[in-house]
């Protein structure tokens, strides 16, 4: 099941490459994402809400060297394949309408994209993880190079480069780590633990890799750059699944693998990730182009999920794992939606629009509700992972709560001032007057319709989706039995996070 | 051992030699139809008697495979690791001859010289992987290394080809001297020319060990010219562009499994009691090529330095191995070389196409390949898998064997080593992704030409080439395990 998961993208990849014509190749690459969609959502009728992984696959791959093929999902990863097979066919329904130079090349890639993407979130081998997630470069870079604007190469280049470097330590550490246990496989290893001298090396190792990937400040200056020049699905994809690799990385390798060195760093990566939430927050705020402003939001936003997983305890988990499906949805949303205004009037400087409320009222109905997401309202999706979060955090360092909450309301900030230059105001351009703007059609609807559901869905009751991922996040090493590391920079008011047994706010009722 | 045993012994195991016997009958037959068809031009029936005694080669070889090793009359033994290294020089062999069916006018003029001397190199880089005597050991080297000197000058009409057959020569009998010196000093300290001998004498303290690390210094002269370690690398980038491309694309992949295999050997079997002594100086030549090879590559203008200064680095990679000098180590260095000659050779397959349709200059400037992707989809698509899988991008060939020989390499304690090696890798990824970056993300600097209406603009030779490196490419990359399990190391 997982494996079909995995690997319907490829098939689609093919026959899209294979098949004549524009508008067949169209269908294919719409008809395998949501192929893939369909079967990601059989897994739910067979949920069990258990900590252990679950449609578990495993074969010898490389029998003489200990390389499995080991797939399986568990309540930290079973939403960001969702999340993935959600975004995917959104994607290409909103490519299809608009890429025209070599579009079979280019549906091909987002179908390899998928693969890759999956392939990371579900595997369970460290060198078959290994695989996956350098592979997930190739087609992102070519995305970016080929169909990106004007500043493409650069970007692409940067972007390889970076991510690659960033990586390539992971396999000394992964390599490593066989020689102390033996084994590749993530669930033996974590039974075997691992000492704590070789934890911190390795942990150093990872951690570099993912903080790049997420992108932790100060590793974030490939996104915006990225961001921006990448074509609309392109950062869709790139915002709303991409960058979860990392925060996924910490979750399913570092904190289960490097208990003991991610009690030390707990710290300094929350330290690192309140910055991240603030500097990130001011940038937007100063940006006059909106795709950047989305793009240093994303850089705040992933603060606040790399925040919850380094309060090691279930709440900020949870929260954590649960904003990353929230930010993928909004952020995607808002790519999605800058990319439709571009479209129609090439320009995304917010000084060119305003007041387009009077103009293109479904589409500006949509970007408040899309924005208000993203800025944590109450009653929507993010407000329930911003809050978990910060409960969380607030358990095992009240100083970070607070700086955290300062980021909230940045965030509201940067989304209601973009908002409001966008469709308040005066409606002042000819360009923008109602009649030489059209307004979302219905394509454009039914790409922007299911996330937004989603937002009321989660945000209404969210217990249907904290259920399926507290097992497994309360499962966790560090979760269970909490190390006390180095208390650096944490004030007096300093507690050891509290047990899982103790708490009482894992889901909010 | 009396005189009629020897012999008995000799016929009775002359099977293990049988692929080399094969082609050395093979390139007599070759000379024969040369002068029985003399005058005429064109040489496609050499090409093709030469690839299917190739053939016969590997055939032979798969034989033969799984065979308990036998030593052949104190000279070579046919182990695992042999015929390993044996398959990837004789599938270098038959993509280089595919490669020459070029039109190339020197080659169709002489192709008798031309295959002949091929075969032959291939014979002396078979023999030096199976060599356990310096003497033979010796010899082999100074097969393939003559036939390849006269082969990168066989464009006597361009300067750069005879500039590079001369420098090639030079150089590498100044090499070969040193290589011999090496070879006496090492019969002195060990007092036999056979391996199993010096390396009994020299552990149980007999011998004349203060001659042993001359002995190996200079023997590291001659193998580091070969294989090109930095410093006796200066010689690589000019003769790989001087030398006509389908020889520089077979030499780039034959001289590298035969030297790397014949050291391998010597290092392993004859000298493992020296290991602490020779290890670090190697791991720091290792470094050293790694690093100069990569960021000289990053400035290079022509693909075919850019290729030489890459293979620089790789040699620096599979050197890493040596260091570690585990079993385990030498078969992911075989697992490396297999995968490297398809990647490679593919490489320059590549080239030797667009060579032909940019106007024949023997090599490509970088600049040209601007906007490739569009004229030339196949040939494109294909040199990006070449260029990811030397860069070791995961899942294509090159990755794993970069990583079965860090693998090793940590296993044997030589973590820093292979955290210079990651690193390294990390730097190359800079320069084969600028190929892919010119081919398919800028424009053509000359607007207005027409579309290329083929499918690929290469013979049907490169363009089988091409197919065959990249299905390798992939598959290995998909299913490691199948050819790590057939790929064996020493001692194994």
């Amino acid at each position: 099941m997982l494996s079909i998961l995995t690997f319907l993208p490829v098939v689609g990849a093919i026959a899209v490459l294979l098949a004549p014509g524009d508008s067949l190749k169209k269908g294919l690459a719409l008809g395998a994402t949501i192929a893939t969609f369909v079967v990601s959502l059989l897994l739910l009728p067979g949920w069990q809400e258990i900590p252990d992984m679950q449609f578990v696959e495993r074969y010898a791959w490389m029998p003489d060297l200990n390389i499995y093929y080991h797939l399986g999902v568990d309540g930290i990863s079973l939403w960001l394949v969702l999340l993935t097979t959600l975004l995917m066919p959104i994607a290409v329904a909103f490519s299809n309408q608009h890429i025209k130079q070599n579009l079979g090349g280019y549906l091909a890639l987002m179908l390899l994209m998928e693969t890759a993407v999956l392939g990371v979130f579900l595997a369970l081998d460290l060198v078959l993880f290994y695989v996956f997630w350098e592979f997930s470069l190739i087609p992102m870079a070519f995305l970016i190079g080929k169909w990106g604007s004007q500043n493409r190469i650069y970007a692409a280049v940067k972007f390889f480069l970076y991510t690659l470097a960033g990586s390539a330590l992971m396999l000394v550490a992964i390599l490593a780590l066989y020689f102390n246990a033996g084994t590749f496989d993530l669930l033996e290893l974590q039974e075997a633990g691992l000492p704590p001298g070789l934890q911190q090396l390795a942990f150093l190792a990872f951690a570099l890799a993912f903080a790049i990937k997420v992108p932790l400040f100060p590793f974030h200056t490939w996104l915006p750059d990225a961001h921006v020049e990448a074509p609309t699905a392109g950062s869709v994809i790139l915002a709303g699944v991409l960058l979860k690799l990392g925060t996924y990385g910490f979750l399913r390798f570092a904190l289960p693998l490097f208990p003991v060195a991610v009690a030390d760093y707990a710290s300094l990566i929350s330290f690192l990730a309140i910055i991240g939430i603030l500097y990130g927050a001011l940038v937007a705020l100063a940006q006059r182009d909106l795709k950047s402003l989305v793009a240093y939001s994303s850089v705040a936003h992933m603060g606040f999920v790399v925040l919850g997983i380094f309060a090691l305890n279930e709440q900020g988990i949870s929260g954590a794992v649960l904003q990353m499906v929230n930010h993928g949805l909004s952020t995607g949303a808002l790519f999605l939606m800058v990319g439709m205004l571009y479209e129609r009037r090439h320009t995304r400087l917010l000084k060119d629009y305003g007041g387009l409320w009077a103009s293109v009222p479904i589409f500006s109905f949509f970007f408040l509700v899309v924005a208000m997401s993203s800025a944590g309202l109450p009653g929507l999706n993010g407000f329930i992972g911003e809050f978990t979060i910060l409960l969380g955090t607030y358990k095992s360092s009240p100083f970070f709560a607070v700086l955290g909450t300062a980021g909230v309301i940045l965030a509201a900030w940067y989304l209601l001032h973009a908002f409001r230059q966008v469709a308040q105001g005066e409606l002042t351009n000819p360009a923008n007057f109602k009649g030489r703007l059209p307004d979302l059609n219905w394509a454009e609807i039914g790409q922007l319709l299911p996330i937004v559901l989603l937002f009321f869905a989660i945000g209404l009751a969210p217990n249907f989706f904290l259920d399926k991922i507290n097992p497994s996040v309360a499962a966790l090493e560090v979760v269970k039995a909490p190390v006390v590391g180095d208390e650096w920079l944490v004030d007096s008011s300093y507690q050891p996070p509290l047990t899982s047994g103790q708490s009482s706010l894992t889901t909010i009722r | 051992m009396d005189t009629a045993l020897l012999f008995d012994n000799a016929v009775d195991n002359a099977v293990v030699l049988l692929p080399e016997i094969i082609l050395a009958v093979g390139v007599m037959v070759l000379m024969m139809v040369d002068i029985g068809r003399r005058g005429q031009n064109g040489s496609q029936l050499l090409a093709g008697l030469s690839v299917v005694i190739l053939l016969l080669g590997v055939g032979a070889s798969v034989m033969i495979w799984g065979r308990a090793p036998v030593e052949y009359l104190d000279g070579a033994v046919s182990d695992g690791f042999a015929l390993s290294v044996r398959l990837v020089i004789l599938i270098a062999g038959v993509l280089g001859v595919l490669l020459s069916r070029n039109k190339l006018p020197a080659i169709e003029r002489q192709g008798g010289a031309f295959y002949s001397l091929h075969l032959l190199a291939v014979i002396g880089m078979m023999l030096m992987g199976t060599a356990t005597n310096l003497i033979v050991l010796f010899i082999a080297l100074e097969i393939f290394s003559l036939a390849l000197y006269i082969l990168s000058g066989f464009y006597r009409e361009n300067a750069h080809s005879i500039e590079a057959a001369m420098k090639y020569f030079l150089l590498g009998a100044f090499a070969s001297t040193f290589f011999v010196y090496g070879c006496a000093l090492l019969y002195g300290a060990g007092g036999s020319s056979k391996y199993t001998q010096i390396h009994e004498t020299l552990a149980t303290g007999g011998g004349n060990p203060s001659l042993v690390l001359p002995g190996i210094a200079l023997l590291l002269v001659g193998f580091g010219f070969k294989v090109s370690l930095v410093p006796f690398h200066m010689w690589t980038p000019d003769v790989y562009q001087g030398a006509p491309t389908p020889v520089t694309a077979f030499m780039s992949v034959g001289t590298k499994a035969a030297a790397f295999a014949g050291f391998f050997r010597l290092m392993m079997t004859a000298l493992p009691s020296y290991h602490d002594q020779w290890a670090m100086p190697l791991a720091i030549l290792a470094v050293l090529t790694m690093t100069v090879g990569n960021l000289t590559a990053l400035r290079q203008s022509s693909v075919k330095r850019m290729l030489a200064y890459s293979g620089i680095a790789h040699a620096g990679n599979i050197l890493i191995a040596l260091v570690a000098g585990t079993a385990a180590a030498s078969s992911a260095a075989a697992f490396y070389l297999f995968a490297y000659a398809f990647m490679n050779i593919g490489a320059f397959a590549v080239t030797i196409a667009l060579d032909r349709q940019f106007g024949n200059e023997n090599d490509v400037e970088q600049s040209r390949l601007a906007g490739a992707a569009e004229r030339f989809p196949v040939l494109a698509a294909a040199m990006a898998i070449f260029m990811l899988s030397l860069s070791g991008i995961p899942p294509l060939a090159g990755f794993f064997g970069k990583f079965l020989v860090f693998k090793a390499a940590v296993e044997a304690g030589w973590a820093w080593l292979v955290v210079i090696g990651v690193l390294n890798s990390a730097i190359s990824a800079y320069y084969y992704l600028r190929i892919v970056v010119a081919m398919y993300f800028q424009q053509p600097e000359e607007i207005g030409d027409e579309k290329e209406p083929l499918f690929v603009p290469a013979s049907r030779p490169s363009v089988f080439v091409v197919v065959v490196s990249v299905l390798a490419v992939v598959v290995i990359g998909l299913q490691p395990g199948l050819w790590a399990d057939l790929l064996r190391g020493l001692g194994q």
